[in-house]
Parts: structure tokens; sequence; C-alpha cells
């Protein structure tokens, strides 16, 4: 290895022991775990989610099929250590005393459901509890709507088939009963051994086998690639990514949080280690300077850099990486009840993410700096006043920025997220700059009238013009970080759970006839429960500009199904409050036919742009309708929307039902009872479950990002302390000398901190500012969220800039204006 | 300019120059030195604060350009390299001593003095360096940071480091300049009976008359010239 290597390694070991380099790795492993420490977090809880939103299948994995499935699968699941479960399902009558009624007939084996559990109560609409294992052969859990069919209670015997089963439970929530709102016929869950005792399943019968899979991520990934390519015809394998578009709406954004968590991290850390960089490589132009003196040359110093630099990278990185697993350790048990028991183990991401970030920050941040002190000019030796010619600010700020972006990137992997970060970021900046070189230049003009304390720190602030410009950046960026973490952090999830109303629709009716729909309305006005009703007309696309479905291709299996399946239409005056326009327009009153708004989701899926004609058919009959407007739609709202709308009346000649959603009190369950049993063709479905579901992954999504935050809150506090730590040797040189002149020690700190406060609360100011900017363009552009401006973030931006930065530089202060003067004197 | 470069002559200079740039205008800080040094001399340029001296001795070191002239140094022609060919030469050809030490803070006393073997990659540094330091008396504090020595003690260390890597021509800079008359003078001591052994050549910068005086010649200098 060549000297100059060896010189940087050395020079980093002598510096570490030395303390010299104590801030700059404290740094550099403080970035690095927060980061990891997010990783790693984020890394189990992403899993968790990922997990927990696998109860829709009850399983990570499942293999569907109209015959029974072969057992080659099962031993390789099992080979693997996955663990598994069958369920058969088919469509039966069911007969109680007096009554008859179709109902889903779920069979179901030990082990199901592999995720999630089942929950029962033991009277229709009672209390409930949650399950560990499945009925007993001979029994059976009953739907409360198969039940008020049947006019049964629990402890009825049914006949199904050839077999009679006792039912003793009510079933309230299976976690595969399904997404779709319809086609949910009452369900009926039996022991797997029953089955063939009903002797209902017959060459020709409707019968549904899954084969369900469950277990470690990498191990369910070699089973699916096994099947896929010995999948038999009538074989389809779902996962997660099968899952409907509402919970794929709540895990997006939930995702969207959690990115945003390790965003902040990303930025803070970047502060901190510049601050460290600069103050660590300004210390290194004396012996830069004396080498040089001594005969050391460009390449070598070059060399020493960049070796300096990879070994920081290691110490630093490394550490960073083990208290960063330390950190989510700690975290993740906090959090096991709420994860709902032990998270999975992370992957090893993190580990190799922790090490690349300190090389990309320290590259960034640190590199160009300890590069450019090797011009420094060898008179140095003899005139202390030279110092080296200052760094290309291109590159100085071209490095930096290109590593925020990279790693805000990497952490996001969305382009518009990262941009519109970074726009905040970068606007806040400059206003931050400019706002401050106005106050030190306003700080200059009042410090005559000042008392000493306030004169020595306003004259302190106005001559260290540069660096004061940059400390009130840094604290105000930090500042303007922990108030978007805290504060407009809260107020976003706030807005988002308020999507999300106490009073939200929990029933869908569906099979509503045409003539029944007055009588319905009627029926629940009379209860005093408002119902909102929608018709539907089921329809299937068939071509797409003259082209047929079957001869498009698709560029997703998804976009296939899609197109494939039978589609719900409706029609709409008016654009639904939960739907937004992108494209297009929407319909005036005159419009009658020949136009349809498409879901964007399904649009892009399905291949679908405006303007294009797309033909249905209906019950035989084709017509056809321009697009002429995208919409979105907030799936999580649970209101009845469509992929497809249409104007009123151009769907009226077709045959159609309606659909309603209304909501439902816990008071409630004796009314619908009623509704039930006066319109047995009408299905309710109870979505409380399904929301249930949905607001466990919202809510422990949000507490998983407010316990990272509070990682990233730390590490902003560390960020300014580093700040003020980069200060020290200057004011450790000025408060000995004016304690040498004659300073009292109280006064040199007073003047210290009156300095940090002025620079905290401005920068806390101009940071609530910038707080609220971002928070209100990411609600705007990113969450998809009305956001209203607090007006407590301008108090709590500048007291909190005033205290922490106060207090910090106190506490630096403090140990600086305790040491001798003559020790402080004599060492520069 | 063959002279210049004479075996026996380590140091020269014709017509060197150097000028600045003030608030007052340009302004010429050493103006038109000639001079040539033999192997093993040792020779003192002293003058009142101002008259150029460090800055002369900045031009012969290869530390600092003249904006006119010349200066060769054990052969070489400072003037016509590059920063780093400068450098080329200064290292393991050249030795400083300086008035304010300049001893690297974070390097013990050990490691200050292998420092110059270091940078010319010699493997036998630490070796070397213990020699040295216990020829300067400190071998039981070889250990010590700068921090943890007197003034005295630290420009010992300073004049091992020069020395360590038997250099042509030492630069001393008012090497007791920051010393009581006590300590100064054994440092003095130290420097001249070092570099007699050593039978390096010594440029020496000074205020000091008596200093100047264990010089075998002295230089004066007024206003940037040779008086």
């Amino acid at each position: 290895m060549s000297p100059g290597y060896w010189q940087g390694i050395r020079s980093v070991l002598r510096d570490l022991r030395a303390g010299e380099l104590r801030v700059l790795i404290g740094a550099v492993t403080i970035a690095v775990a927060a980061m990891t420490a997010v990783g790693f977090f984020t890394d189990r809880v992403s899993q968790a989610v990922a997990i927990r939103s696998a109860e829709v299948l009850a399983a990570d994995l499942v293999l569907r099929s109209n015959r029974p499935i072969e057992d080659t699968f099962l031993r390789r699941a099992e080979a693997l250590g996955l663990g598994t479960a069958k369920a058969v399902s088919f469509p039966s009558v069911v007969v109680a005393e007096n009554a008859t009624s179709l109902a889903d007939i779920e069979a179901v084996g030990d082990g199901y459901p592999l995720r999630g559990r089942l929950r029962t109560s033991e009277t229709p609409f009672g209390e409930t509890r949650t399950e560990s294992g499945i009925p007993e052969p001979g029994e059976a859990w009953a739907d409360a709507k198969l039940l008020a069919r049947l006019g049964a209670e629990p402890g009825a015997v049914l006949g199904v088939g050839a077999a009679r089963v006792k039912v003793t439970r009510v079933l309230d929530y299976r976690p595969d009963q399904g997404w779709s709102f319809v086609d949910l016929a009452p369900t009926l869950l039996l022991n797997e051994r029953d089955v063939e005792a009903t002797g209902l399943i017959q060459p020709g019968s409707r019968v549904t086998y899954r084969q369900l899979f469950a277990g470690d991520a990498p191990a369910v990934a070699r089973l699916r690639s096994y099947m896929e390519p010995r999948l038999g015809v009538s074989e389809r394998i779902r996962d997660l990514s099968d899952a409907g578009p509402e919970i794929r709406a709540a895990l997006d954004r939930a995702q969207r949080f959690l990115g945003l968590a390790a965003l902040t991290g990303t930025l803070l850390a970047a502060v901190a280690v510049a601050m460290a960089a600069g103050r660590y490589a300004r210390r290194q132009i004396d012996p830069v300077a004396l080498m040089k003196a001594f005969g050391a040359r460009q390449s070598f110093l070059l060399r020493a850099a960049l070796s300096q630099v990879a070994a920081i990278t290691f110490i630093g990185g490394l550490g960073g990486v083990a208290l960063g697993y330390l950190s989510q350790a700690g975290l993740a048990l906090l959090l096991s009840d709420l994860a709902g028991g032990n998270l999975p183990a992370p992957g090893p991401r993190p580990v190799v993410g922790g090490l690349v970030l300190a090389g990309v920050v320290l590259t960034g941040f640190a590199l160009p700096s300890l590069v450019a002190i090797r011009r420094v000019p060898p008179l140095r030796v003899l005139r202390r006043d030279l110092s080296p010619p200052p760094p290309s600010a291109w590159l100085i700020y071209g490095a930096a920025v290109a590593a925020v972006l990279g790693l805000l990137f990497w952490q996001v992997r969305d382009v518009r997220l990262t941009a519109w970060l970074a726009v905040g970021v970068g606007l806040l900046a400059l206003v931050l700059a400019a706002a401050s070189m106005a106050l030190i230049w306003f700080a200059g003009r009042v410090r005559g009238s000042a008392g000493a304390s306030w004169r020595y720190a306003l004259a302190g602030l106005a001559r260290r013009r540069r660096d004061s410009v940059v400390q009130v950046v840094a604290f105000g960026l930090g500042i303007m970080v922990l108030l978007l973490l805290t504060v407009v952090r809260n107020d976003l999830l706030l807005e988002w759970r308020a999507t999300l109303p106490e009073n939200a629709a929990n029933r869908f009716l569906i099979n509503i006839q045409p003539d029944e729909v007055a009588q319905v309305r009627d029926f629940l006005d009379a209860k005093g429960i408002d119902v909102v009703l929608m018709p539907l007309v089921r329809a299937r696309l068939v071509s797409i500009n003259g082209t047929s479905i079957g001869n498009l291709d698709f560029e997703s299996e998804r976009g296939r199904r899609l197109a494939d399946r039978e589609a719900n239409l409706s029609w709409s005056a008016t654009l639904q409050e939960d739907n937004r326009l992108v494209e297009g327009d929407w319909w005036d009153e005159t419009t009658s036919a020949g136009q349809v708004s498409v879901e964007q989701d399904f649009a892009v899926d399905v291949g679908i742009a405006l303007g294009d004609r797309l033909t249905f058919d209906v019950a035989g009959e084709t017509f056809s309708a321009t697009v002429t407007s995208l919409r979105t739609v907030q799936w999580d709202s649970f209101r009845p929307n469509f992929f497809m709308l249409f104007p009123p009346g151009s769907l009226d000649v077709y045959p159609r039902t309606h659909i309603g959603s209304l909501y439902a009190s816990p008071q409630d369950g004796a009314k619908l009872l009623e509704l039930i049993r006066a319109f047995p063709s009408v299905t309710v479905i109870d979505i409380d479950a399904i929301l249930g579901q949905v607001r466990r992954v919202m809510d422990q999504a949000a507490m998983a990002v407010q316990y990272v935050f509070l990682f990233s809150l730390a590490a902003g506090v560390l960020v300014l302390l580093a700040v003020v730590e980069s200060g020290r040797d200057e004011r450790l040189f000025e408060s000995a000398l004016l304690r040498a002149l004659g300073g009292r020690r109280r006064q040199v700190l007073a003047g210290a901190v009156i300095e940090f406060s002025v620079l905290g609360a401005l920068a806390g100011l101009l940071a609530a500012g910038g707080a609220q900017a971002c928070g209100a363009l990411l609600s705007d552009q990113v969450f998809r969220l009305e956001y209203s401006a607090n007006p407590w973030l301008w108090l709590i931006g500048s007291v909190a800039g005033l205290l922490l930065v106060g207090g910090s530089g106190f506490l630096a202060t403090r140990s600086v204006v305790s040491q001798p003067p003559d020790l402080v004197l004599r060492r520069f | 300019m063959t002279e210049l470069a004479e075996r026996d002559t380590v140091l020269a200079s014709k017509g060197l120059t150097k000028k600045v740039n003030s608030p007052e205008g340009p302004l010429t800080i050493v103006d038109h030195i000639n001079l040539t040094v033999s192997r093993g001399e040792s020779v003192a340029i002293v003058g009142a604060s101002g008259a150029g001296k460090s800055t002369l001795l900045a031009l012969l070191a290869g530390l600092d350009l003249p904006t006119a002239g010349e200066a060769w140094l054990d052969g070489s022609n400072l003037t016509e390299l590059d920063e780093d060919g400068r450098a080329a030469v200064r290292a393991r050809r050249v030795g400083f001593v300086f008035q304010s030490f300049h001893l690297v803070p974070s390097l013990t006393a050990l490691e200050n003095v292998m420092l110059p073997l270091e940078l010319a990659g010699d493997r036998s540094a630490r070796d070397a360096a213990m020699a040295v330091l216990d020829r300067v008396g400190l071998s039981r504090r070889i250990h010590h940071y700068p921090r943890q020595l007197s003034g005295g003690e630290r420009q010992r260390v300073a004049i091992a480091r020069a020395f360590v890597a038997k250099p042509v021509i030492l630069f001393a800079d008012e090497p007791t300049g920051n010393l009581d008359a006590g300590t100064g003078k054994r440092i003095a001591d130290l420097l001249f009976s070092l570099n007699a052994e050593e039978g390096a050549t010594l440029v020496l910068v000074t205020h000091d008359r008596s200093l100047a005086k264990r010089c075998d010649r002295i230089i004066q200098l007024e206003e940037g010239r040779i008086a």
C-alpha cells in the first residue's frame, strides 16, 4: 500500500485516540445509527404490516383450484418449513327446522387460518372473542346473516347435504372472508373432516379447493417459484399483491409515512456530518502545511485524504450499524404488542445500507473539505494567516446536494416525494440564509445600544457572518424537520385519520332489486338509518377501440384480470366527494349517453387512455362509450365506488340492482336483522370487520412512524450539539481572551447563551414557516389530504429553537468558560 | 547559473525578489538578494522586524515562490519547479525548526519525530525517531503529547524532528524566540551541537545577536536588502 494511504489510516487512528475525530465519527455513527435503526425497524415493521395485510388471504400464499390439489406442493412446502392448511368451499343450501338458505360452505382443516384469527360470538351481533382453533367435527360456526335467514339460534342443528352439524358459535369474522362487496353469501364454517359426510362434492360440483401456505418470506418465494411452472390449467396462485384496492391504498400511505420518517434521519445526518467534517478539516490545515513543508506531495495528501474518509466510513459506519441494531431491538420490544407478536427478524439490507450511507455521507460532506486542505500553501508554517484556497463551491455544494438527493431517493424510492422534500429543504435553506444575513446586519446596527453581554453576543454573530449563516441554516433545517416530525406529522396523521370518521359506512347492502329500492329506503328511514344507494349494472368489457380484450396485450397480469372479470357499472350526475378528476372533463346535465369516466389506477392497469372507445356487453347486448375523464378514488372511504361511471340515463335499459352503504351503530343489530327478514334477497355485508382491519393496519403504521420519529428527534438534538461543537475552538479562545481581559465568567457565558438563543429563535421561526409549507405541499401533492395551517407552529418553532439552541450553547460553552484562560491561550 | 549549482554550494540565490500588493500599493519585501551558502556552513540572517528575514527563508526553502530571481537548493532550481517538485526537494534534504514549534497536537513526541520519515515511506522511522529523541534527551517522554511538554521540551522534539531525516540543510526560524533566556540557550546549544555532528548546513533567522554570533556568517537584512 502506498505511504499516502498508510498515512491517512494512521492519522485517523491517532486522531481517534487523541479525541480529534470524536465529533466527526460520532456524527457519522449517529447518522448511520439513526438510519439503520430506522432501516432495521421499518424493514421489520414493513414485514409485520405485510403479514397483517396477509390476513386477507389467511395465508402468505394461496393456491386455488377447482379440482382437488395434489400433495406435491404440500410436501414441498413442508420441506421448506412452511405452515400449511387446507380449505374447501362450495355453495349449498342449508336446511334448518322450517327454513332453507343458500350459504357459502367453508370447510377448513387444522391450522386454518395461517394468518389472522377467526372471531366468533355466542349470540348474533353479540360480544366477540378471538378463536385459536376451528369447529370440531360435527360442529359448525354460522354467520349471523345465515342464522337470521334460517330463523335459527345458536345450538340449532343444520343439515348440509347428508350431514348434520350443530351450530356452536356465531361466526363474526374470517380473515379471508373477502374484500369484494358482491357475491358474498352467508358463511357456514365446518371442519374439513365433515365434507365427505355431506356427500355434496360430486363431479361437476362448483367447488373451490384452497391450499394455504405461510412462513418466512424467502421460503414462500422459493415455493412460489417452484409452483409457478408446475401449475395445472385450473390452478391459480394468489398472494398479497392480489389484495383489494382498499388495503393497497392504506398500505401505500403507511409506506409513505415510514419513508418520510427515514428521510428525516438522512437530512439531519447530512447536516451533522458536514459541520463536524468542516471542523476536522480546519484542524488538519496545520499538520497538512507541515507535511508539505517536509516534502509531502499533492498525490500523497490526496491518498491520505481518501484513506481517512475510508477509515472513518468503516469505523463510523460499523459503529452506527451496531448502535442502530441495538436501538431497533429496544424499539421492537416496545412495539411487540402493537405489532401483534414478535416482529420478524430484519434483513441484511440495512447493514449494507448503513455502510454505504456512511461512505456516501462522508464522500458528499467530508471529502471535498478534506481534499481541499491539501492546497494549503506550505508557507503557512511561517505565516499563520495563510489558508488553503476555498474549495470550489460547485464541488462542495454539488457533492452535498448529490449525496442528499441520492440518499433521499434511496430511502423513499419515489422521485416525486424526493423532489418535493428537496425543493422544500432547498427553499428553506435559501430563505434562512437571506433572513439570517438580514438579522446579522440588524444585530450590527443595534449592538451599540445593548449591554456588554448582548454586545459581545451580537458582535459574535456579526463577526462570524458566514458561520452564523451556516449555523442558522443548519439549526433552521434541524428544527424544521423536528417540527415536521412532531407537529406537522401529527396534523397530517389527524387529517388522514379524519378521512375515516367514526361514523363511516360500516354496512353494505347488495342485491337490492329496482322495485325494492324505495321500500328499503323507507324501511331504513323509519329506523333512523341513513343510506346511500347506487345503481349497479353487471357488464363485461369486450373491446377497447375496437380491439377485443382477448387480443390485447397487457403489461401486467393484474391488468388482464381486471379487464377479464365482470365489471360493475354505475351512473352519477355529479362527481362524488371522495373522487377527484385528474384528466378530462366531468359531464354536464345535458349528457345522456356515450361517455364514461374511468378510475385512474384501473385505466393504467388495463391500458385505457382518455378518448378511448370502450365497448361493453350487458346480458348479450353491447354498447360503446368514449372515455371523457379519469378519476382517482379514495377507496378507504368505504363508500360505494366504481371503476367505471356513466352519465345518468345511459344504462336505464339494462337489468340492474342497487348497492347501498350505511352506518349502523352497535345498537342497530336488531334493526338489521329485521331488514334481512323483510328483504330476504338483500344481503347485508358487515364491513366493520374490514374497516377494523384497515384501521389496525393504519394504527400500526402510525405507531411505528411515531417511534421512528423519536430516533430522528434524538438525531436532531445531536446535530445541534455538533454545530455548537464545531465552533468550539474559536469560542474557547475568545472566552479565554475576554476573561484574561477581566470579563467575568457569567458575562462571557451570558454572551454565548444570548448568541445561541438569538440564532435558535430566528432559525425556529423560519423553520416553522418551512415546516408549514412542506406540510401543505406534502399533504396536497403526496398524501392527497386537506391541510389546515397550524398557527401554533410559529410559537412552538421559535421557543423550541431558543431553548434547544440556547440550551445546547449553554451546555457547550459552560465547559469552555470553565477552562483556565492561561491554559487556553497557551494552546493557541 | 553553473556557479549556483556548484558541488560545494548548497544554497544560492540570484536577484531574489518578492513583492506583494498592500493597501498602500506594491511592497517589496525581499529585494534582489544574491547569496551562496556552502555545504556545512552556518549562516544567520538578522534584521529588524519587517526586514524580510522570514520571507527570505521561505523563498530559500522553496516554501514560497519569488516575484523575480532564482533560488537553488542542493543543485535544484526551485523557481523552475512546481509545488510537488519543490516538495520532493525538501523531502530528505531540508529540515525545519520553527519559532512556535509546529508540533502536531494529536501526535505524541515520537510520532511527531517520525512524521518526516513516514512521509518518505521509511520503514525504520520508529527506530530512527527513538534514537534522535534519545540524543535530545527526551527518551523518557516519547509518548507525551505536545500539550504535556514544556516549551523547551517541545522545541527539542522539533529539533529531533528536523534532524531525523538527516537533512542536507536546516532552516531555523527564530528557534529560541518563544523560550526564556536559559531554555533558549540550552536549545541553541543542542541545535549547534547536533548540526556540527550531522555536518548539515544551517540557515538561521533570528533577532538574537548572541545566537547569530555563534554562526559562521551573519547576513544583515534591512528593508529587504543585504546591508
